[in-house]
């Protein structure tokens, strides 16, 4: 860990902005941000449309030049530098392959444009065509391929120039869900493969979960967390991640007291939710907490431990999903709750519509907000 | 029953269009030139080949004229459109629909007019060149009007929109991330143009050349209003020798001699730059 804190960033970005003009106003695409990418990292930028992650990736490919800051690769100031000259590769959306070449001639494109020597294109195409698992087919042109054929020519057409690192603008959007699982675990092996830096454009929280290293949640134009798919999902920073990652109950109250750091919020008789709070959180404080579908317990008698959050609730709505039954409650801390509960032990249904029933979980599953 | 009916009841109005207007003319116009006689006496139909030995002997330098001026018209036409359409279809914004359609504003003018005031501008002593000789740049003497030079921009000028619209066409169908993605893998802007987007615009080029060097060849306005005895085409002949001369076989024969000459050479250029890039133009 700290030898990644020293090491050199594989892209960084100081005070990195871009401000577009529409109708004559100024529209922040980008605000000022800071960001290092570590070598050899899965790096996702994730966030919903209009957030900025994807002219966040043009800036770092050289697509678009940013209002003001600086990008740096490796340490070296690429600012002003366009793309064609950036050791940056890029796999696009809808794979932007070259239609009048084949799939052989689309991996070699790169290469070609840098000059290397014939026999050399032949060998570093040939096995990168081995990589992505596409021999036999260098002769078919784009049009000839299927979606996933086509994904894995864009792929290595990039990484057949080895470049410092590879961005990827949404890349699984167009294939559909079962290939689109197969890919995401492809793109991880090929990535720990090779070892190249990958930064990740998503919208899909479930795939920059599963992928990624880190990730940067981003809204409006700036990063809203940035860190290990773990603690973005475990304890989000702001009530958007909360919500974006995963879902989340969200509950608001005021601090009762605090013992030994955890905090106790009551709300009706014998309810009560406890959370374990940084120092500085004083009793009478307004706290938002997060607590997660799956850690809360659904009972159907009134749970004992004086150690647990408890809170008394009513079914509205049960959904069966196979792996999980999700149940929809009203309590009196929040609106709707959500419980998810693992079909572990039982194939029927805990509780039906309209039953009165207890929800309860550990401590340490109740996050506070931004504290 | 009636489904499978369907396409050919579609195909029914414009078929029968083209069988009365275009078959039929082209049989008798085939027959005609095969006939024999005179106005006065009447023609009758007696397999006279030897009219297309004698026609082609006759006229072979205004044939030859013909396509060389219309392939020359051809190739400014690609070098001064390509620009136009590149520009349109990349750097248009929102107002290519406008461009679009200033370029095609002149065509709301008569064909035969618009060439007639290029005289105006051509004159000896016109817009363009009497300012010039006011002011010492060219000598007295010097002309345009009745050169090959003013012949041929003519042409250029009544057939550049049939070059840039294809063009068009075709680069606006190129995704801007291909050539994104071009520049991303190391392709300078002038080998990212010569790599991939004229190759991706080669079919609109095909069509453009299709839509220009053929009707180029076979105009006869340009060559009469702009031209003189020394740049007379191939079309100008056959309508001098059906109404002037009213020689039918003999313009039968050159009518269909054209013909011959174009498709062969048409179909010569389609084999040469690959059947692929022709069927895409309907492919896609």
């Amino acid at each position: 860990m700290n030898n990644a804190m020293t090491e050199q960033a594989a892209i960084e970005l100081a005070g990195v902005h871009k401000d577009f003009v529409s109708h004559g106003e100024t529209v922040h695409a980008v605000c000022p941000t800071d960001l290092a990418v570590r070598p050899g990292e899965f790096f996702s930028l994730l966030g919903p449309s209009g957030c900025g992650k994807t002219t966040m990736m043009r800036m770092i490919a050289g697509f678009e030049e940013p209002t003001g800051g600086t990008v740096r690769l490796d340490g070296t100031d690429v600012t002003g530098v366009s793309a064609h000259h950036r050791d940056v590769n890029m796999v696009f959306q809808s794979y932007a392959l070259f239609p009048h070449l084949t799939a052989y001639q689309n991996v070699a494109f790169g290469l070609q444009r840098r000059k290397v020597a014939r026999s050399e294109i032949r060998r570093r195409v040939g096995e990168m065509l081995e990589i992505v698992s596409l021999n036999g087919m260098q002769r078919r042109s784009p049009r000839e391929l299927s979606g996933g054929q086509q994904q894995r020519v864009a792929l290595a057409r990039a990484l057949v120039n080895r470049p410092r690192a590879l961005l990827l603008d949404e890349p699984l959007g167009a294939l559909d869900l079962k290939l689109r699982q197969q890919m995401q675990l492809e793109l991880k092996r090929i990535q720990r493969e090779i070892g190249i830096t990958f930064v990740y454009v998503t919208h899909d929280q479930g795939e920059a979960l599963t992928m990624s290293d880190r990730i940067a949640v981003m809204r409006d134009g700036r990063i809203e967390q940035l860190g290990t798919p773990r603690e973005i999902y475990e304890r989000p920073a702001t009530r958007f991640v909360a919500g974006f990652i995963g879902t989340s109950n969200l509950l608001d109250a005021a601090v009762q007291r605090i013992d030994d750091g955890i905090a106790l919020v009551t709300f009706g008789p014998g309810e009560r939710v406890l959370v374990p709070v940084p120092a500085g959180v004083t009793a009478g404080q307004d706290l938002e907490i997060s607590v997660r579908p799956e850690k809360i317990g659904l009972r159907r008698e009134e749970p004992t431990d004086p150690g647990c959050s408890v809170l008394s609730a009513v079914v509205t709505d049960v959904v069966y999903h196979g792996t999980s039954t999700n149940y929809t409650v009203k309590t009196t801390a929040g609106p709707d709750l959500v419980v998810f509960d693992q079909n572990a032990f039982s194939a029927e249904d805990l509780a039906g519509p309209g039953d009165h029933v207890f929800l309860t979980w550990a401590p340490q599953h109740s996050y506070p907000i931004g504290v | 029953m009636r489904r499978r009916l369907t396409p050919y009841l579609l195909i029914l109005p414009g078929g029968l269009w083209l069988l009365l207007f275009f078959v039929v003319p082209m049989v008798t116009m085939l027959s005609l030139s095969l006939q024999e006689g005179d106005v006065v006496s009447g023609y009758v139909l007696t397999g006279h080949w030897q009219t297309y030995v004698d026609a082609i002997a006759a006229y072979r330098t205004q044939l030859a004229r013909s396509l060389i001026y219309g392939a020359i018209a051809t190739l400014v036409l690609i070098a001064a459109a390509f620009p136009v359409a590149y520009w349109i279809a990349f750097h248009g914004g929102r107002r290519k629909a406008t461009y679009l359609f200033l370029l095609l504003l002149p065509f709301f003018v008569s064909f035969v007019l618009r060439t007639i005031s290029w005289r105006y501008i051509l004159t000896d002593e016109g817009l363009l060149l009497g300012p010039l000789k006011d002011a010492g740049l060219l000598p007295p003497g010097f002309h345009v009007l009745g050169t090959p030079v003013a012949v041929i921009g003519g042409l250029i000028y009544n057939f550049l929109p049939f070059m840039v619209l294809p063009i068009y066409v075709a680069l606006e169908r190129i995704d801007p991330r291909v050539v994104e993605a071009a520049r991303d893998l190391y392709a300078a802007p002038l080998v990212t143009f010569a790599k991939v987007v004229f190759p991706l615009a080669l079919p609109g080029v095909f069509a453009g050349v299709l839509m220009t060097f053929v009707p180029a060849s076979s105009d006869y306005v340009n060559s009469a209003v702009l031209g003189s005895s020394s740049t007379t085409m191939i079309g100008q002949v056959i309508q001098s020798q059906y109404l002037v001369s009213s020689n039918y076989p003999t313009a039968s024969a050159l009518s269909f001699t054209l013909m011959a000459v174009l498709l062969i050479g048409v179909f010569a250029y389609a084999r040469a730059l690959g059947t692929d890039a022709v069927m895409r133009v309907s492919e896609r």
